[in-house]
């Protein structure tokens, strides 16, 4: 019999097509990661349209979506991120179904733990404001954040003591490129072109309105186009003429050996900041914060790791021998108050979509679902319309970093 | 972990340093002129270049002061350090 | 215990003096002092190691160093590790170790060990010590330059310990010898550099004592990070022999070439009796001969090359040895182990009966770091193998780890690099350097070969995976062009070796099964670490107390004794009340409200945060950064002030004391001083450079004890008689400097509480003086001390908000209803613009107001949310989306109001006043009615006494 570990189903035989590029599409996505593929599945699922490119200037879903901690969860504090991650969640739930690939969606919760009476106070408020968004979630006492999670060291005499925390138990964990590829495959299926290799190189405007891209590979003319390039929004933007109040910031994650299991949830933790899972093959997968500096190098600076080990081991002495076996940097870029932008643009028939930060993975489906509905509607969906531009201006910001103070 | 040069100091570990975003951004002379959208300007759009940035840095474990650095966002390169309220430097 | 069968009757590295006892897999072994486990098992006989995780095939040491994809092995004694390669576990006295498929495992025991790390800084940094290294780091080290020399291996000689070039070997070992006397110079050994980061910084792990085993001396860091700045680097890395993929290659027995020479030399092992050897190039032939030489027949030599090799063959044949030019293996033949080996060929194939099956497909230079510092690789045909090409870091590569594979070369070039280093660095190389001579065989290039013909699904690619050829081409099936793709459909190379044998394998199969060429298809990325590196390394002593800096009070000895507990606040521990005898903290807390409502009270207030603001233009920077006007504010006179971000939401507040015309001493909130500090020098520094003011923090200079309640007068006219504390003489909000006890002390009239009350500030030294004697001078009074937790009852029943709980970020000085602090004379003030966008005139924004239980005994817990009266007209919660219209931010039991209070940001809240709504508290609606955020003294009189 096959060792623990060596579980992973097969992928499929049949994956997507590598076509070369048409003169002209309904709809032109930039960016052919997570969002960028559910987007395009959705469009040709939801709405019909499936005259679509995706134009990834590497390889499909190789950038963030190739680099996140998998972590999907949706107990986010304020209502307009409740609604979008819990949609997001509600679709994760049946995605192994709707896409046919086992994408191993693992809901196994997610514990984020308490260290201070002003977290306590926070994790309490999400967790109530939770329930009465209709998304599970729950306060734990110490003693029953040993009961989810055993190697998590409750102990009162350490620096920052566990002071409890709040649990989503249909939060979890899937497996990224699963995912991607389970979109891809679907929107290649329903006639969505794949293009890799193709860097759009600028953004055609006509009277106001967006009617094509140029590529590494040529002009394409678009009935529309969407923007969906995370950590380069800003890069892409741009070639509109288009500002976006976005940083573009390291984050850095590691994994370890297999390891027999010892840890059932997913772990998070601000003050002693680290967040942690063990993935399906044995594997512990482990991030913290973000690099101070803004950076698209896809790698970040070492002392952020060590900061991390150090965090990891306050929580679970039980790691101490366990090994760092690969670290690498993601690029996320950042809004003022931690929310994504989703919605139009000044631009007509240009889309937005960035901003997602550390929270990009879990709100993919959400994503492609609400994206798709904006761009073949014309104007937002309501779950993505407090999520505008235009917030900035107002004031209306969904500020998730004060009292939240929960990234990722 | 980059080696960054305070120009008070010397190269010091970028673990002393504090980032501070993207420089040459003034406070608004009269913000009380400023449209809503000017205001929103200031106050949240910063440059996001991919390659050089004039970006602000400050030693917050040992003098304290700010400083000016041209920093590559994508090799992390620096390329030049310049005192704060001097023009930024032309880089070739 | 089985003897040491395979071990040869002399030579190799290790002492055969001094045997070692060990088990592995439940058997007892012996070995000696210099083994590897893996030398060791394969001197007792043992190859097999473990079986694959996926198809459960057995596997076997199939390398000699830490490119090792197979023998993964669990440490169980004297501590357990998991995962470790059987060929870097150095032998020690009672290890007990096992081999592994998949997982490791963890103790749950907590680690014993230390770990630490250190910062160092050089001029060069030569990593590598072997032939290269080595010749780099004599020259260098003759100049005068600082040299750290780092290696993984326990000795220097890198790749010449497998060797029996001799008289290299005894150079080496002299430079070893100079580079250790020379004080300049660091020669690390069991040091692996595992990371080359940004500015030339390389991350090294030292293993010092796990080699000792139970024998570590306890006080000794078991592992340390050494975190290298280097002016320059040079990179002899060397390189690692990479295998083919053909039919049966994962079956133990089947080695790589080189491993077997450095098992036959460096350990005195054999790894067998009766080898077949399978080659793409001429290196292989050194250990035909070396194996020869040891006394293992070579049954035949298949060298893919057409020509074969025209220096080795000639030789071969005087050997007797057979060499099959233009072979190939079609198979392996056994179980558990190679039994005997098909070799096919131009004059069709034969079986060949062999227990070893020894292979060479090329070498790859160890790129990993170059890669890490952001070198590019480039393929080289005439090596096939992929060499660095350019990076913008101060780096140079020498000897293998450029894809220089000869000796002579080797040490040349690593001269040449150590040469160039130091006089980039600015000291003068020595004139001539002097190196061993090294034979040199011309090699013929190496055959670019990566799968032999056979069934795909028998040909390994990444074994510790179970990666086949079969599964690669599934893979180019489902459209995988790239090989990131195919890496992430096969898993191939995510082991924990990360595809340092199977990596251009992996790119070369894809290449031969997509018709592409193998440079433009390229590799995978290597991201550090180089070799797995342990979590309490790298978490080294920033653990349990030095996790994070603790920082107490001048006071903090006395509330210990006291018998306080404590609340961590920031990096601040704060006492958070002080428990009698049996009471729980409800009772300890009313009791210590009641002594400050009703008789005095005392607490330690000095982790709030204080900034001293000198120069002529200190009123006008105040004046930007506060809401309200401090530039009229008199000297002698305090006044409380807010401090907005430029977005207009309240991000701390304090009092502002003025000392002098051109003087103030400003107080944050404990967790707020360090980013008021940097928001003061930054605008001061960046935006205002004209102002003439000086910022200093004062927070550990000043330590205050504040002093309340009604007979707080009392206690204080006791302790400083000459100070005339009558109301009239020393009025609310101001200040006066006297001495209090005898010492000097600055004494404000401030209340954070509503009562009369005084907050004492003198130098830290005199803290715990002053404290003792204002609570001896309190005892006839019943003086009490009180923590954070009646300091915050005591401020909500006066609706005196805490910054970071009553507010978020999100939170206005208007929401907290405080427009009277909002300054309309001034033309600006940061924050002030953002107070006229559109949402900040929402009607339904939050403000806080007042909670009060309809009950009068129900305590509202703190987060919970309210909901509208009309939400719930059926007398119970809608379907979510439940509307709310907002949060308890503070909550109490008040011994002042007799009954449980709270306060809360609400929509619209001030409109709301005297509205009932309500709390769904688990399945409950509890009825609260909005009030006043003020519930105690209202009228404010009690603040005079």
């Amino acid at each position: 019999m096959a060792g623990p570990g060596s579980d992973l189903p097969d992928h499929p035989d049949w994956l997507w097509r590598t076509p070369e590029p048409k003169r002209s599409y309904d709809v032109v996505i930039i960016g052919g990661g997570g969002h960028g593929l559910a987007t395009a599945y959705y469009l040709a699922k939801n709405h019909g349209i499936t005259n679509v490119a995706v134009l990834e200037r590497g390889w499909l879903a190789g950038g963030n979506m190739a680099r996140n901690t998998t972590i999907i969860r949706s107990n986010y504090l304020w209502d307009e991120s409740a609604g979008i991650y819990e949609h997001a969640l509600k679709l994760w739930e049946g995605l192994e179904e709707q896409l046919d690939y086992p994408i191993l969606f693992s809901q196994r919760g997610v514990l984020n733990l308490a260290h201070s009476l002003q977290d306590v106070r926070d994790s309490v408020r999400r967790v109530e404001a939770n329930r009465l968004n209709g998304v599970d979630a729950e306060w734990l006492d110490p003693q029953q954040v040993k009961e989810v999670c055993p190697i998590v060291n409750i102990s009162p005499d350490v620096r920052y003591p566990v002071l409890g925390g709040t649990y989503q138990p249909r939060a979890g964990i899937a497996k990224h490129d699963y995912v991607a590829w389970a979109f891809a495959r679907a929107a290649d299926a329903m006639g969505v072109d794949l293009i890799q290799h193709c860097e759009v190189t600028g953004i055609d405007i006509v009277d106001g309105r967006a009617v094509g891209v140029r590529t590494t590979r040529g002009p394409i003319a678009a009935g529309k186009v969407a923007m969906c390039a995370a950590g380069h929004a800003s890069v892409v933007a741009a070639m509109a003429g288009v500002d976006l109040p976005v940083q573009s910031h390291p984050l850095q994650a590691l994994v370890s050996e297999l390891l027999e299991p010892v840890h059932p949830t997913v772990v998070m933790s601000n003050a002693v900041h680290v967040y942690v899972s063990q993935a399906h093959k044995g594997e512990l997968v482990m991030g913290a914060g973000i690099d101070s500096y803004n950076g698209y190098g896809q790698r970040g600076s070492f002392h952020i790791i060590e900061r991390q080990m150090s965090a990891a081991l306050e929580l679970f002495p039980t790691f101490a021998r366990a090994h760092v076996l690969r670290t690498w940097g993601g690029i996320v870029d950042v809004t003022p108050d931690a929310s994504a932008i989703m919605g139009l643009t000044p631009v007509d028939e240009l889309y937005v979509n960035c901003g997602w930060g550390t929270g990009g993975f879990k709100a993919t489906p959400g994503v492609g679902w609400c994206y798709a509905h904006t761009i073949a509607n014309g104007e937002p969906h309501p779950l993505n319309a407090p999520f505008s531009l235009e917030r900035f201006t107002t004031g209306a910001l969904v500020d998730e970093h004060g009292a939240a103070a929960v990234a990722h | 972990m980059m080696l960054i040069s305070c120009p008070w100091c010397g190269p010091r570990e970028e673990a002393e340093f504090h980032y501070g975003g993207q420089a040459h951004v003034s406070y608004p002379e009269d913000p009380s002129a400023l449209s809503d959208e000017e205001w929103a300007r200031f106050l949240f759009y910063r440059d996001n270049p991919k390659g050089p940035f004039a970006e602000r840095w400050n030693h917050s474990a040992s003098c304290r002061r700010w400083f000016n650095v041209i920093r590559d966002t994508v090799t992390y390169e620096i390329l030049a350090v310049y005192p704060v309220g001097t023009p930024k430097p032309v880089i070739a | 215990m089985s003897t040491q069968e395979f071990r040869t009757a002399q030579g190799g590295r290790i002492d055969r003096s001094r045997p070692i006892r060990f088990r592995f897999d439940g058997s007892d072994y012996t070995g000696y002092v210099g083994d590897t486990l893996a030398s060791a098992l394969l001197a007792n006989g043992v190859i097999q190691t473990s079986t694959s995780i996926k198809f459960d095939r057995p596997r076997g040491i199939f390398a000699a160093g830490a490119e090792e994809p197979n023998a993964l092995v669990q440490v169980e004694a004297p501590f357990p590790e998991p995962m470790l390669t059987a060929t870097t576990v150095e032998l020690y006295d009672g290890l007990v170790a096992c081999g592994l498929g998949g997982q490791g495992r963890l103790s749950p025991e907590p680690d014993p060990a230390r770990y630490d790390s250190v910062h160092v800084h050089c001029d060069v940094l030569v990593v590598g010590a072997g032939p290269a290294g080595l010749a780099a780091a004599a020259v260098a080290a003759e100049t005068g330059a600082r040299v750290i020399v780092v290696d993984e291996r326990p000795e220097p000689g890198g790749s010449l310990l497998g060797t029996r070039e001799t008289s290299v070997l005894e150079w080496a070992t002299s430079v070893a010898d100079r580079l250790r006397s020379n004080p300049e110079v660091k020669l690390l050994t069991r040091t692996t550099a595992f990371g080359y980061y940004d500015d030339n910084f390389v991350l090294a792990v030292e293993r010092r004592t796990n080699h000792l085993g139970a024998a570590a001396p306890a006080h000794r860091s078991r592992e340390r990070i050494w975190r290298i700045r280097a002016r320059r680097v040079i990179l002899a890395t060397g390189a690692h022999e990479r295998p083919l993929a053909f039919n049966g290659n994962d079956i133990p027995g089947v080695m790589l070439a080189g491993a077997a020479r450095t098992y036959v030399n460096r350990y005195g092992v054999l790894p067998g009796r009766r080898a077949v050897v399978l080659t793409t190039n001429d290196s292989a032939y050194e250990a035909v001969f070396d194996l020869l030489d040891a006394g293992v027949e070579i049954a035949a030599v298949a060298d893919l090359r057409t020509g074969g090799s025209p220096v080795w063959g000639p030789r071969c044949a005087e050997r007797g040895v057979e060499v099959l030019a233009g072979y190939g293996v079609a198979d392996v033949t056994g179980a558990d182990r190679v039994s005997a080996v098909t070799l096919a060929g131009p004059d069709g194939s034969r079986d060949v009966a062999a227990d070893l099956l020894l292979v060479s497909g090329g070498w790859n230079p160890v790129g990993a770091l170059y890669s890490h510092a952001g070198g590019r690789l480039r393929f080289d045909t005439d090596l096939g193998s992929f060499v660095p090409d350019g990076c913008r870091q101060a780096v140079a590569v020498a000897g293998a780890a450029k894809g220089t594979f000869g000796l002579a070369g080797c040490l040349a070039e690593g001269a040449a690099a150590g040469r160039e280093a130091v006089e980039a660095a600015g000291f003068t190389a020595p004139a001539d350097t002097r190196l061993p001579a090294a034979d040199e065989q011309p090699a013929s290039p190496t055959a670019q070969v990566w799968v032999l013909p056979g069934d795909e699904s028998r040909q390994y690619v990444d074994l510790q995976r179970d990666v086949t050829v079969a599964e690669i081409r599934r893979a180019t099936g489902a459209g995988m062009r790239s090989v990131e793709h195919v890496k992430r459909y096969t898993t191939a190379g995510t082991a924990h070796d990360q595809g340092k044998t199977s990596g251009v394998l992996t790119s070369g199969v894809v290449a031969h099964l997509l018709g592409v060429d193998v440079g433009e298809l390229g590799t995978t990325t290597f991201r550090p670490p180089y070799t797995p590196v342990s979590f309490a390394a790298l978490a080294g002593r920033d653990r349990g107390m030095l996790y994070d800096p603790v920082r107490v009070t001048a006071l903090h000895p006395w509330h210990e004794a006291a018998g306080a507990l404590f609340e961590n606040v920031g990096q601040w521990k704060r006492p958070w009340y002080y428990p009698r005898d049996g009471e729980d903290m409800h009772a300890a807390v009313l009791r210590e409200c009641r002594a400050a409502r009703e008789g005095v009270a005392m607490m330690d207030a000095s982790t709030l945060g204080k900034i001293d603001v000198q120069g002529p233009d200190a009123a006008v920077l105040l004046d930007r950064l506060y809401t309200n006007m401090m530039s009229t504010l008199k000297v002698g006179s305090i006044r409380y002030g807010v401090m907005c971000r430029a977005d207009g939401m309240v991000f701390d507040d304090g009092t502002v004391i003025r000392l002098a015309e051109d003087r103030f001493l400003v107080t944050t909130t404990t967790g707020g001083a360090a980013a008021v500090l940097e928001w003061m020098e930054d605008f001061l520094q960046t935006e205002w450079p004209d102002l003439r003011v000086h910022c200093t923090s004062v927070t550990e200079q000043w330590a205050t004890v504040a002093l309340v309640g009604p007979r707080s007068r009392e206690v204080l006219a006791t302790l400083a008689p000459t100070l005339a504390v009558d109301n009239a003489s020393f009025p609310f909000m101001t200040w006066r400097d006297t001495e209090v006890a005898g010492i000097p002390t600055r004494v404000c009239r401030i209340s954070f509480s509503g009562e009369l009350a005084y907050e004492l500030n003198v130098s830290w030294w005199d803290a715990l003086a002053l404290w003792q004697a204002v609570y001896d001078a309190g005892q006839p009074f019943g003086i009490t001390t009180y923590g954070t937790e009646t300091m915050h009852v005591l401020r909500a029943e006066k609706g005196f908000p805490i910054i970071g709980q009553d507010t978020d970020g999100t939170v206005t000085p208007q929401d907290l209803g405080m427009d009277w602090i909002v300054s309309k004379k001034k033309a600006d003030f940061v924050g002030k613009r953002s107070f006229a966008r559109a949402d900040n005139h929402r009607p339904d924004r939050k403000q806080l107001v007042g909670l009060l239980p309809d009950d009068g005994t129900t305590l509202l817990p703190e987060g919970v949310h309210l909901v509208a009266a009309e939400t719930v007209a059926t007398g119970a919660l809608p379907e979510p989306p439940v509307p709310m219209l907002g949060h308890v931010t503070s909550s109490y039991h008040s011994a002042a109001l007799g009954r449980p209070f709270a306060l809360a940001l609400i929509r619209g809240g001030r409109g709301r006043i005297g509205e009932r709504v309500y709390a769904p508290l688990g399945d409950a609606l509890v009825p609260v009615t909005i009030t006043s955020s003020v519930l105690y003294d209202p009228e404010g009189a009690r603040r005079d006494g």
